[in-house]
């Protein structure tokens, strides 16, 4: 597995003495000896969903082969080996983003159930009529509807924080939102169609200095970057395990201990409960109050390999490798004729998105399929944002670790096609 | 690949998608429904005016989409005027299998050969399945219209 590549990868927070060697990287993922219509494989959707490595895959495969049984329940060594191996996942999630204690780590099936799971809990039992959350205009739809939900039952207001043009979160204007009503702040960490990185620390000091809480939407930023849940003193933070190259169905919602401790249960049945009567049950502590029924086993162990995988390889030597796709891309792409590049902000993850000039989005994404290249075209789950940009749908290139520059040329090239064709 | 992609994006398409016809909107009482693929975001609002006896008198459309979308839809409002609403609905079907079946032929689908033939232009599509819901956005959302709908959607 992972270990055995070659990179003289340090320490996490590794200085720069390390050549991140890319093209052995890529001998970890089985699905990029693919190729797509006789072409090789061009993989530039990481943002919606990321390819695995084999030590991810192995790990599932490994555990379903030897230690595998239902968790939390048994008195057999399967079981407990299942669990300590279900457990373990937990604390290398813990580990991954340096929360304090593995129990504010609730296993969700993705980014979406995370933030719905806060919604129903600690948005149900401590927001009522006339409080208010703010979101920003950057937001998924993953962090618009669930808000909207609650608003629908509680009657809660909803403030959006604005951007500027190239896509910047600006601060000043967030920071006029706020009020002694405002409870929450529920913003992203990354966009998942523009790529800007948003003052999250910033963000944070200001909403508590409110008295707010906050949630923030990790779900493009933990692929790319390391985060630190202490460092942060964020209150809630939400990710999927697909986009880590770990497997689907399988993701984290982090949550301060003391917070979790005063919310209510997210579903009920088993695994959550202490002791049910028909009279009453009482609940577990958390996480496995939030935990209820048999959980994606295998998927957490999974997500745990995606942990260690990506910590092996050095979260700053990924973050350097994904910056030069970044500016190299921008760069080539900001060359073509007609092409315009959306979403300028000062900080970026590895996501360039773009229109050309009398070309439709899916119009690209066709023509690209057929060499090769997989981006994705569209509004990109973020329609109040395409609106806000004026825009019915942008081509969007987004780089895993796995990319190389010669795929940035290849996008390039391709382009190039769709501009004969159009011309 | 650039054989398919020619076949695919035909001069006639480009054209259409380009300077589409009836692109405008037609005052009331014109029928109208609106149509929305929520996948890639166009969206195609089609107005038809009806005769007292069945005839499509005038139909035309406002839209934001692909070439493929935008396309079909012009070629579409070309097609279907002064036609009865009977015959428009016939070559829905027959539209949606030129799209979707290789083995489509025109001679057998019942309706105006000719027509159809113009048409044949974005049988290029089934060589791209997730394409054949553009192509078709236009002809649902003008069924949709007829048959008194309000919205569409191909989703």
């Amino acid at each position: 597995m992972l270990a055995s590549t070659s990179r003289t990868a340090m320490n996490d927070e590794g200085r720069h003495s390390v050549s991140f060697d890319v093209h052995r990287v890529r001998e970890d993922f089985p699905i990029l000896k693919r190729r797509i219509r006789g072409r090789p494989l061009v993989y530039l959707d990481s943002a919606a969903s990321a390819q695995k490595p084999k030590a991810v895959l192995d790990a599932m495969q490994v555990a379903q082969e030897t230690i595998y049984a239902n968790v939390h329940r048994g008195v057999h060594t399967l079981s407990q080996e299942a669990t300590d191996a279900f457990e373990a996942a937990r604390e290398k999630l813990r580990a991954f983003i340096n929360a304090a204690s593995a129990d504010e780590i609730i296993f969700v099936r993705g980014a979406t159930e995370g933030i719905n799971l806060v919604a129903a809990t600690y948005g149900r039992k401590f927001l009522s009529a006339g409080d208010e959350i703010i979101l920003s205009e950057l937001e998924h739809h993953s962090n618009i509807v669930p808000w909207q939900l609650l608003q629908a039952e509680k009657g809660i207001v909803i403030k959006v924080a604005p951007i500027d043009d190239d896509g910047n979160f600006l601060l000043p204007a967030f920071e006029e939102l706020l009020s002694p009503r405002t409870r929450l702040v529920a913003v992203t960490h990354v966009s998942n169609a523009l790529g800007t990185v948003t003052p999250v620390r910033a963000i944070i000091e200001a909403a508590h200095r409110a008295g707010a809480k906050v949630l923030l939407d990790g779900c493009q930023a933990v692929p790319h970057m390391a985060v630190d849940m202490q460092a942060l003193d964020v209150d809630f933070y939400a990710f999927s395990g697909h986009k880590m190259y770990g497997p689907t169905g399988i993701g984290v919602l982090y949550g301060k201990k003391e917070l979790l401790a005063t919310m209510p249960p997210y579903q009920g049945g088993g695994e959550m409960i202490s002791t049910v009567t028909f009279a009453k049950s009482t609940f577990k502590e958390p996480p496995h109050r939030f935990e209820a029924g048999t959980p994606a086993i295998v998927e957490a162990i999974g997500l745990g390999a995606a942990a260690d995988y990506l910590t092996a390889l050095g979260r700053e030597a990924v973050r350097a490798h994904e910056q030069a796709l970044l500016a190299y891309a921008s760069q080539r792409l900001s060359a073509l004729p007609g092409l315009q590049i959306v979403g300028r902000a000062a900080e970026k993850a590895a996501i360039v998105s773009f229109v050309m000039e009398g070309v439709h989005a899916h119009d690209i994404g066709t023509i690209l399929d057929r060499a090769g290249i997989a981006v994705r075209a569209g509004h990109h789950c973020a329609q109040p944002l395409m609106e806000r940009l004026g825009l019915a749908a942008t081509a969007r290139a987004s780089f895993g670790l796995y990319n190389t520059m010669e795929d940035v040329d290849a996008l390039a090239d391709a382009l190039k096609i769709v501009r004969e064709i159009f011309a | 690949m650039l054989d398919e992609l020619r076949e695919l994006y035909q001069e006639v398409i480009l054209d259409h998608g380009r300077s589409p016809r009836n692109f405008r909107r037609l005052a009331e009482p014109a029928r109208h429904a609106h149509g929305q693929n929520p996948m890639c975001g166009d969206t195609l609002d089609v107005y038809l005016k009806i005769g007292a006896d069945g005839t499509i008198e005038d139909v035309a459309f406002e839209g934001k989409g692909c070439a493929i979308s935008m396309a079909s839809a012009s070629l579409m409002t070309e097609t279907l005027k002064g036609r009865q609403i009977t015959e428009a609905e016939r070559m829905f079907d027959a539209f949606h299998r030129l799209c979707t079946e290789e083995s489509f032929d025109a001679a057998t689908a019942g309706v105006d050969e000719d027509a159809l033939e113009r048409l044949q232009v974005l049988a290029g599509v089934r060589a791209f399945p997730v394409r054949v819901k553009c192509a078709t956005l236009a002809w649902h959302t003008m069924k949709a219209a007829i048959e008194g709908g309000a919205a569409v959607t191909t989703e």
